[in-house]
């Protein structure tokens, strides 16, 4: 029986386990592979809230989403074409999302009596005929596991860690993927275990020579390499790219770069990864909560230091008096919120963009700042150093959001160069001689006041949360100095929108019936779906916001240029209202809360039905 | 003190003088906070550092205030979180001198979790804790050191929260210069901050402060002259523990259980516990002392040093650690980290 192979434009694979079963470790590995290949892609990992959930159960199914393609990929993919069942609860969790004639292949010793009655099927869902119509592939990957390795003198558990392995090098072969990458991986992974090792690298070979050498698997796919645009690519996860982001900007500032933090799910990773690059001179402190995160940001600011502080919601309402002490010194510092689902602890590990109205408008009094938000991946490098460079030039905390969506997705990055990047201008105030007096809210034309370090002599000042005099500082509760301070304050930020580039449309008419309107992680499923009903003929367009304080100055203009403005957000309608009240327009919400991505096909339904 | 006199302190020529601002100085009159700005003025000069390396930061409150009276770099930041702010500066700028103005409130109450996590970090700064036990600012509710039973405005049946001691808190967090002193004795508070600021790490300074408008008296004992013999203990670092009106009482150690005993009736120094401020163990009875219960007598407050221990800086150590990843790696290359691990080129 030959073996067929089928070419294919895009592919979406689904790995699904238990927590234990390392499908994290396998999806990730499949995309670095693909990556190096030369196909575009997307990732999204999808994993349990608890770390050890009871195996075998629902609640413990671990996944992680790839979309690869040889044509562009604006997301990790809608509906599954293949999925990889490990155990009975993977398959009940993800079958919904499986195409109607998608493959699975099934494990089938996580379909036994407790696996099934843990994911709570009465009969075997892989042999009552329920998943007839899908392309069902069973194999005992445990037992095919085990049997490789037999001779090497691991226990059964070490041996059936190497489970993954096994599909791994299945899906290498199905896929006709080099296996290179992942050899040398699992080499230097386990450099010093040499069974370890061995057991692994046999098993994955296994994997793919079960494909070539048992005669029941009649069709492989290739996916051809992406026409992208030219250039050298990385891949890169959105966390990584802040992180990486952040180090960029405090080379091209030639400030030193602070972290203050406390771990919180998603961002807990910039953390981690900022603390390795201490040879560029960061400065990692995991602080005791989120206020001496971003108090200790607030010290290191105050002396010259580059300071960011990252968490998530909760962690952002612990922060908000303290943003409101730096809105009040005009310092720089830049505060990155990872959102996650909330309210409370509400979803940590599952995605949401519901923290919109909190960093415009949630601190006591009228506190301005600077809200940026980035909206795939590779994007969190650009928006995070944009970020760091406005809070530096116009002396400003700045606030940047990303969400657990992209925070944990990846896709190929045309990385840029250090001497493509912008200078970041940071100036401090020059030492006074001969008793001149140092006025420390002096401003400049973008309303800042200077950035006076301790150590310069003749610039001995004090400053605080307190109202203010301006130019001079010195404290004031006069009722006119308020309301001229509060002012004052506001229009700062909003004389950002001066520097900042106009809005650029991302795709379709310049004017015309119907505007998509989307801002963060809904990027690419914007896009997705509004190229796809261009090039069936239909009149929309799509901007996306990277500036959400101030707006782009010509923001306005390009809404009026539309009858309808819809804005897809993953919370309950956020961006809509400020829309709404800002421009007057009657902003069309599409909200999703689910804590997980909204989807191209359901965008494209909806938007037909406004364009009727 | 003369040890701690800079020779640069005389080129410099400071005087108290130049650490004043053109602020009016807005707290209460008869106010201890008076004296305490006094003191720190008078010891600036003679620490051999420029106006501008120096750092005041404060939380609210009060005694919070007091960077704005005093001219060097300062910031009056939230309640509680002045530790925070200062960890911070210090880390990034390990060269100045960084100091924390703090009341009972900022530092004990909605800044203890910051307060106890900056001593065990062991910062290089100088932590003046304002204690007056009662919140002056907010016009006058207990306050995590106020005794039990205290009748306040918001506590008008009386208080039933257990005081914390400031300094057993402080050497339960591992501080490395825990210390007391009080507004009204100004040359011992005067030695004090000089020690504090000598002590390379967290050095804790408590300081007792009457606030004359919302608790007035709660020191009084220790102050007035008819009283203050007899209930003040001085602590020196290698002598017996001697007080009374005549000198005359000394406190002895049974086992590890404190007493107080009369010189004139068959004890004598030698029979006294000798004060050791590397003593942890003797530091935290010390610590203890006046809350002990006797039938016989009443236990005398501690003031001075408590206890002094050395122990490498957080700076110092993160400082390091950057020095060594530098040495070993090279100065961090910003296209290699850009460039990643693994790369392809798509033409
Ligand atoms: C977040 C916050 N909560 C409450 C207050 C109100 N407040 C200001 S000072 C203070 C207590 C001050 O007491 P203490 O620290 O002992 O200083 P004192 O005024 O006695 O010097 C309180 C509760 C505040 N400023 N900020
Ligand atoms: S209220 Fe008390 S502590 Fe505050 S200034 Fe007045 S006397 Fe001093």
């Amino acid at each position: 029986m030959g073996v067929e192979t089928k070419i294919l434009e895009e592919v979406v694979i689904k790995f699904a386990g238990d927590s234990g079963d390392g499908m994290q470790l396998t999806g990730g590995q499949f995309t670095n592979t693909s990556a190096l290949f030369g196909n575009d892609l997307g990732t999204f990992p999808d994993f349990p809230a608890e770390i050890r959930a009871p195996q075998g159960t629902l609640a413990g199914v671990s996944g992680y989403q790839l979309n690869f393609g040889s044509k562009e990929i604006f997301t990790p993919g809608d509906l599954c074409d293949v999925l990889i069942a490990m155990n009975s609860a993977a398959l009940k969790v993800n079958l919904s999302n499986l195409k109607s004639d998608g493959i699975i292949i099934a494990n089938i010793s996580g379909f036994d009596v407790k696996n099934l009655k843990l994911a709570g099927y009465d009969k075997s869902p892989i042999d009552d005929g329920s998943l007839e119509g899908f392309n069902l592939i069973k194999m005992d990957v445990t037992k095919l596991t085990r049997d490789a390795i037999e001779d090497i003198p691991l226990g059964v558990k070490e041996k059936d860690r190497c489970k993954n392995m096994f599909v791994l090098g299945f899906l290498y072969w199905m896929f006709d993927r080099p296996m290179e990458n992942t050899i040398n991986f699992i080499q230097s992974k386990f450099s010093n275990n040499e069974d370890v090792r061995e057991a692994n690298l046999r098993v994955l070979k296994a994997g793919y020579h079960y494909g070539d050498t048992t005669e029941t698997f009649t069709t492989r796919f290739h996916v051809e390499k992406a026409k992208m645009e030219p250039g050298t690519y990385r891949n890169i996860m959105g966390n990584q790219a802040v992180a990486i982001g952040l180090v960029a900007a405090s080379q091209r500032s030639g400030l030193p770069l602070f972290l203050g933090s406390y771990p919180i799910t998603p961002a807990s990773d910039i953390l981690h990864e900022l603390a390795k690059y201490k040879n560029f001179g960061v400065r990692t402190f995991q602080a005791e909560d989120e206020i001496a995160a971003i108090c200790s940001c607030i010290g290191a600011s105050f002396g010259g230091s580059l300071a960011i502080t990252t968490t998530s919601g909760p962690g952002m309402a612990l922060k908000a008096e303290a943003m409101g002490l730096a809105v009040m010194l005009e310092i720089p510092l830049i505060i990155c919120n990872i959102q996650r689902g909330g309210p409370s602890t509400g979803l940590p590990t599952k995605t949401e963009q519901s923290d919109l109205m909190q960093a415009i408008y949630g601190r006591n009094g009228e506190c301005p700042m600077p809200v940026i938000a980035a909206k795939s991946p590779a994007d969190c490098f650009d928006a995070v150093f944009e970020a760091c460079k406005i809070s530096v030039q116009h002396m400003t905390p700045v606030i940047f959001l990303s969400d657990g969506y992209i925070a944990n997705g990846a896709e190929p990055w045309k990385f840029p160069l250090t001497s493509q990047l912008d200078e970041i201008k940071a100036e401090f105030a020059k030492p006074l001689e001969n008793n001149e007096k140092f006025l420390p809210y002096q401003r400049d034309e973008k309303l800042s006041r200077p950035w006076a370090v301790p150590g310069t002599k003749g610039l001995e000042h004090r400053i605080g949360g307190l109202e203010k005099e301006n130019i001079t500082g010195n404290i004031s509760y006069e009722a006119q100095n308020h309301e001229f301070m509060v002012k004052l304050r506001e229009e700062k930020v909003n004389r950002i929108s001066d520097y900042i580039p106009l809005q650029e449309l991302d795709n379709g008419p310049e004017k015309g019936e119907l505007l998509v309107v989307g801002w963060g992680g809904t990027y690419g499923a914007i896009k997705a779906a509004v190229k796809e009903l261009l090039t069936e003929g239909y009149k929309v367009s799509h901007i996306h916001l990277r500036h959400l304080k101030p707006f782009p100055k010509n923001l306005g203009e390009i809404l009026n240029n539309f009858e309808k403005v819809m804005i897809p957000e993953i919370n309950n309608g956020q961006l809509v209202k400020i829309i709404r009240d800002k421009f007057m327009i009657p902003a069309i919400p599409y909200n999703k809360i689910q804590g997980i991505p909204i989807q191209k096909t359901e965008l494209i339904v909806k938007i037909k039905e406004l364009l009727q | 003190m003369a040890d701690i006199l800079i020779p640069d302190a005389l080129e410099l020529k400071l005087s108290p003088k130049d650490f004043q601002t053109d602020q009016d100085v807005r707290w209460c009159p008869g106010c201890g906070d008076y004296s305490i700005l006094k003191q720190v003025h008078t010891i600036l000069p003679q620490l051999g550092l420029k106006k501008e390396n120096i750092v005041f930061i404060s939380g609210i409150g009060c005694s919070s205030r007091f960077p704005y009276y005093t001219n060097t770099f300062g910031m009056h930041s939230i309640h509680g979180r002045a530790t925070a702010v200062a960890s911070g500066l210090k880390a990034t700028r390990p060269e100045l001198s960084v100091w924390i103005v703090t009341g009972d409130g900022d530092a004990m109450s909605i800044g203890g979790n910051h307060f106890i996590h900056l001593l065990r970090r062991n910062f290089d700064v100088n932590i003046l804790l304002f204690n007056n036990q009662i919140y002056g600012l907010t016009k006058g509710q207990y306050s995590p050191t106020s005794e039990e039973n205290k009748i306040t405005k918001s506590t008008p049946y009386g208080s039933v929260d257990h005081p914390f001691n400031p300094i057993a808190l402080a050497l339960g967090a591992d501080a490395t210069f825990v210390a007391r002193s009080i507004d009204r004795d100004p040359a011992h508070l005067q030695q004090m901050l000089l020690r504090t600021w000598k002590h390379k790490g967290a050095s804790f300074l408590e300081i007792y402060q009457n606030c004359n408008i919302y608790n007035d008296g709660a020191f009084e004992i220790f102050t007035e002259k008819a009283t203050k013999k007899e209930n003040d203990l001085f602590l020196v670092h290698g002598q017996p523990l001697v007080f009374g009106n005549l000198e005359d009482k000394g406190i002895r150690l049974d086992g590890f259980t404190p007493q107080v005993v009369s010189l004139t009736n068959g004890y004598s120094k030698d029979d006294l516990m000798i004060h050791d401020e590397n003593d942890i163990n003797k530091s935290m009875i010390l610590s203890r002392l006046y809350e002990m219960k006797s039938e016989e007598y009443i236990f005398p407050k501690p003031f001075g040093v408590f206890f002094i221990r050395d122990r490498s800086t957080y700076e110092e150590v993160m400082n390091e650690q950057i020095n060594t990843s530098v040495g070993k790696l090279g100065k961090g290359d910003l296209d290699k980290l850009l460039i990643g691990k693994e790369n392809w080129i798509v033409e």
